[in-house]
């Protein structure tokens, strides 16, 4: 275990230096300012924030990690000649990068939150929430980069993947969904809408942060589908296995392909 | 000190390594030479754990090479291309090595002091030039002081000055009766610096014997007119 936290360390203190990191906080941190100035409603600001979380977290976490992965390239190379097994490296930077980047998003929205303050305890709760499925998104699609970025030996070929990926989970899905619900909108889909919703980690983080802030009731009859099934301990298991299993598979995959891989 | 065994490297369709077995003779300089494409970093890579082998066996040190990431005690390799996270400052990357390795650099101070190192330990490393941070490669290789040493083109990229104090550091390493391995394109190179002689083309080696028996049996002074009577006798 100590090499892992050895090399986590010192991967994040490399990320924690790194310009693009140090932007992510302040452009959360300018957004959430932002939204304070526009929306006197404190919870109206959580439901913008949410919004822009689940497009931002995912491109910025697969973009940015297939890229580091590239760049320490020749120094992961390095750290593989020393006494040190492939899987603390993978493991090691890995964390590193997550806690870097989830570190940013938290300060990011934290600190201007803190500096404004919330109005009830429900508002925090759903700002923790926001916090929690954050950091999810972010170990989830860091997984899913260094899985890509230990798969393509081509950098080009590694970053295409990394935004198709991100593209069809953090928007084509959606419009596949919809067309589902369209074309066959005569027939009982809330069921295949719940199964097709647990699929997708962005849509299972979206459906949690909608329960969770009341928003689901906005949402017509679906929505209190949703929110009788994600609301009950077993919508809630599923969604946080559905992501557990986001989290749990592209980083078993990737640690696999990396222990085999050439160099 | 190094064994292989039949060993056989594939990446895809393309062969680039075939049925190479070869020892190392412990406390001996050994260059491997051959174009581009012959399979020289493949063999090294080999060595160091980097490539898996489609088929054959090696032992560093009598261990032989199972997945275990130990052996690596014994190796310090100095890549062609030096390239380190460019926001972590000098000392902190020989910190994070001496932490990994857990044990005292004996060499540390010593290589810092002959590479001139001192007054950029506190820079970042994207503020070094290209033949600092090769230093800077060169010290956290050898500050173990390790049995073996693995080179891959050490003077390529370096102004004469640094390839000549680097070549002088290797004749260094031979008086302390390390081992050392030159992959290298540089004839040159392993004229000044090689006991031994391994000649690859197309993955499969064509010429392994000292540099003075190579001299002798061809009759050629030069290393680059003697590979070419090898390959002459072999074509013929």
């Amino acid at each position: 275990m100590k090499p892992v936290m050895q090399i986590c360390l010192f991967s994040l203190r490399d990320a924690s230096r790194n310009m693009w990191v140090l932007l992510y906080s302040t452009f959360f941190a300018l957004v959430t300012f932002g939204l304070f100035q526009f929306q006197a409603h404190s919870g109206k600001v959580a439901v913008s924030l949410m919004s822009l979380c689940l497009v931002l977290i995912p491109l910025v976490s697969v973009l940015f990690g297939t890229m580091h992965f590239y760049n320490l390239r020749e120094f992961t190379e390095l750290m593989l000649t020393q006494p040190v097994k492939r899987g603390a490296v993978y493991i090691g930077m890995y964390l590193g990068l997550s806690t870097a980047l989830i570190i940013s998003f938290v300060i990011g929205i934290g600190l201007p939150l803190l500096i404004f303050g919330m109005n009830n305890p429900s508002q925090v709760i759903s700002v923790l929430v926001l916090m929690i499925i954050g950091s999810i998104l972010t170990l989830i699609f860091l997984a899913i980069s260094f899985l890509l970025a230990a798969i393509f030996d081509d950098r080009g070929k590694g970053i295409a993947a990394a935004l198709s990926l991100w593209l069809v989970t953090a928007l084509l899905y959606d419009g596949l969904v919809l067309f589902i619900a369209m074309a066959f909108s005569e027939y009982p889909l809330e069921k295949a809408l719940l199964v097709l919703s647990v699929i997708n980690p962005i849509d299972v983080a979206r459906v949690t942060l909608l329960v969770q802030s009341d928003l689901a009731a906005l949402m017509g009859y679906t929505g209190a589908v949703f929110d009788r099934f994600f609301g009950t301990y077993l919508g809630v298991t599923l969604a946080m296995l559905s992501l557990a299993i986001w989290v749990a598979a592209p980083l078993t995959f990737g640690l696999a392909r990396f222990r085999r891989k050439d160099f | 000190m190094i064994q292989i065994s039949h060993l056989h490297k594939r990446f895809g369709k393309f062969v680039a390594l075939h049925d190479v077995s070869l020892s190392v003779t412990r406390g001996r300089v050994t260059g491997i030479i051959g174009p581009n494409g012959s399979g020289k970093s493949t063999l090294i890579k080999s060595i160091l754990g980097l490539v898996k082998p489609t088929s054959g066996s090696l032992s560093v040190n009598g261990q032989l090479l199972n997945g275990d990431a130990e052996y690596r005690r014994w190796i310090g390799y100095i890549p062609q291309l030096a390239r380190f996270p460019q926001d972590l400052l000098v000392h902190e990357v020989l910190a994070m090595i001496k932490s990994l390795r857990g044990k005292v650099a004996v060499r540390e101070r010593e290589l810092i002091e002959l590479f001139d190192l001192d007054r950029e330990l506190n820079k970042k490393i994207r503020a070094l030039s290209g033949g600092n941070r090769h230093k800077l490669n060169i010290v956290i290789s050898c500050m173990y002081d390790p049995e073996l040493l693995i080179f891959d083109e050490p003077t390529a990229g370096l102004d004469p000055v640094s390839a000549t104090n680097l070549k002088d550091f290797i004749q260094s390493l031979k008086k302390r009766e390390r081992t050392v391995i030159l992959a290298s394109h540089i004839m040159s190179d392993i004229e000044e610096l090689a006991d031994d002689i391994v000649y690859l083309l197309d993955g499969s080696i064509k010429y392994h014997g000292t540099l003075r028996e190579l001299r002798v049996q061809t009759g050629q002074p030069l290393l680059e007119r003697a590979i070419v009577q090898v390959l002459k006798g072999n074509a013929a």
